[in-house]
């Protein structure tokens, strides 16, 4: 564990609380962070009810992302034809801004879960397809050579080689997939949803109750960051011997 | 009888404007090489770099078949059909995830060999390769020496009866690639296969082979067969005699 980050992030915590309470900032412009955890204490039974709604899209969503960027990041590594035809089409996909396609999205998908998938689709399913992608075109080609003379056709080059060797690419996408999942989530029920953390926080903004939009803030901070970690952890348990190759005895 | 009889054989590279050759230019890279190699002979391509001794090595490996000329192997024509060799480059290869073991077996899991019984093969022979008790052990926990010797064991353990190596210790230090040289030599002694060896050190050179093949430089042509008559088993103070200097120096002079 690295405490730099951490007394870091206390100091400015102190800092703001110190600055709120000398300077008497009223609470809707800037509560303190001790007010911020008391909102998430007291507003706790609703921003759970919400918070399970936004889980449940982005995990949705995020599994759809990984299960279908990793298959078409495969066939884009193996592909080259196939690699031509669809990576124009998947960079204009996230040039289109989002705020955009979410309203249209509930246009065509109605206002369930659904559009709300859909846009933790866009956003998670591109950086995960990517990045497997390049990790498997990046060859060296004396190894394919050697596999090839010891007669390992473009599959079994693949499974031997170029997979487990893309695997920290792919990876770093998934990292990438999990940090945008929940904002994803959060910024589709802006557009139009009964519930979820992104529904809440539109009421909180408008009835200027800024305690309680920091508490759901700090939710989806933290849901993120379990997350990302999580990755991480599944991360060092696959790659352990790809990326530093310790002795087994 | 002769195992590879390499007849004519030119090669051009295409290279693409956007690999920074000008419209279809074509690079030659060798020019009517011509020769053969007996069985169970040990012959060394030597040459200045980039005189196309690593294309010619691809040639002889099945890799290429983009060329002029004739390569026959085994009386087999290469442009029609591979003959299975032992293949080896300057880097050792070696997957990182996998066991020194794991990594040997390699060529025998594409084969689709049964690989319990390999094993049992391989593990008298770790022995010999000065690698009895890291079976288990992964690429990164061994030095450049044992993970070159691993490599070579695999390369052993391709199926084939030519070996074609490519500067296999070219990325070693001094002191470990006379180790490496000197183990080879060994090794060779005892499972004799024809060998290919591809190198720009002249002293390793004549300290291996049965003959030394000199290339000039791009388009490459071999210039000179030099037959290095050393007794068996051979050993580094031939390196001291008159004997060497003068095949030294036969092989500077056709080097230019
Ligand atoms: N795939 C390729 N495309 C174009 N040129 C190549 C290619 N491979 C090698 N060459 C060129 O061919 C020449 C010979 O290369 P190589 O056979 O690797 O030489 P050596 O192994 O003797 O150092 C070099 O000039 C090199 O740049
Ligand atoms: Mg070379």
């Amino acid at each position: 564990m690295d405490w730099l980050p951490v007394g870091f992030s206390l100091a400015i915590l102190v800092t703001w609380y110190v600055v709120v309470t000398w300077h008497d900032v009223p609470e809707f412009i800037l509560p303190s962070p001790v007010k911020v955890i008391e909102e998430l204490i007291g507003s706790w039974d609703l921003l759970l009810e919400h918070t399970l709604v936004t889980i449940s899209e982005a995990f949705l969503g995020l599994f759809i992302s990984i299960v279908l960027g990793t298959a078409i990041g495969f066939a884009m590594g193996y592909f080259e034809t196939f690699r031509r035809m669809v990576y124009p089409l998947f960079v204009m996909t996230q040039t289109v801004p989002l705020f955009v396609l979410a309203p249209l999205f509930i246009l065509w998908f109605g206002f369930g879960i659904l559009p709300k998938i859909v846009v933790v689709f866009m956003v998670c399913f591109f950086p995960i397809a990517v990045t497997f992608a390049q990790g498997l075109v990046q060859s060296d080609s004396g190894m394919d050579d050697l596999l090839s003379v010891m007669g390992a056709t473009r599959w079994k080059i693949f499974r031997i080689s170029r997979i487990p060797q893309a695997l920290p690419h792919l990876f770093s996408g998934l990292k990438i997939a999990a940090t945008y999942g929940i904002v994803g989530a959060v910024l589709a029920e802006w557009v139009g949803a009964q519930k979820g953390l992104g529904v809440f926080m539109t009421r909180a903004m408008k009835s200027f109750r800024t305690g309680v939009l920091f508490a759901d803030v700090l939710i989806i901070v933290l849901l993120s960051m379990l997350l990302y970690k999580a990755v991480e952890w599944v991360e060092r348990i696959v790659c352990r011997n790809i990326t530093n190759g310790g002795k087994i005895t | 009888m002769e195992q590879i009889v390499a007849e004519n054989v030119s090669k051009y590279y295409t290279v693409p404007p956007e690999k920074g050759g000008r419209n279809h230019e074509r690079l030659q890279v060798l020019t009517n090489v011509s020769f053969r190699v007996e069985r169970n002979e040990f012959v060394s391509i030597l040459g200045p770099s980039g005189c196309g001794k690593s294309t010619l090595l691809r040639m002889l490996a099945g890799l290429d078949r983009d060329y002029e000329g004739t390569i026959r192997m085994e009386d087999v024509d290469l442009k029609k059909n591979r003959v299975p060799v032992c293949y080896m480059l300057q880097k050792d290869h070696l997957l990182p995830w996998r066991t020194l073991m794991e990594n040997v077996l390699l060529p025998a899991e594409i084969e689709g060999a049964d690989l319990k019984k390999e094993a049992e093969a391989v593990r008298p022979m770790l022995r010999e390769f000065g690698l009895e008790e890291f079976e288990n052990y992964r690429p990164h926990a061994l030095s450049g020496g044992m993970r070159q010797r691993a490599a070579l064991l695999r390369t052993y353990r391709m199926r084939g009866d030519i070996m074609l190596l490519d500067e296999p210790f070219g990325a070693l230090d001094e002191i470990t690639r006379m180790q490496m040289q000197d183990w080879l030599l060994d090794v060779w002694g005892k499972h004799r296969k024809t060998v290919v060896f591809v190198t720009h050190n002249i002293e390793e050179a004549i300290l291996l082979s049965d003959r030394v093949l000199v290339m000039s430089p791009r388009p490459g042509t071999i210039v000179k067969d030099i037959r290095i008559d050393f007794q068996r088993p051979r050993n580094r103070d031939m390196l001291l005699g008159s004997q060497f200097l003068g095949y030294k120096k036969d092989i500077l002079a056709s080097l230019g």
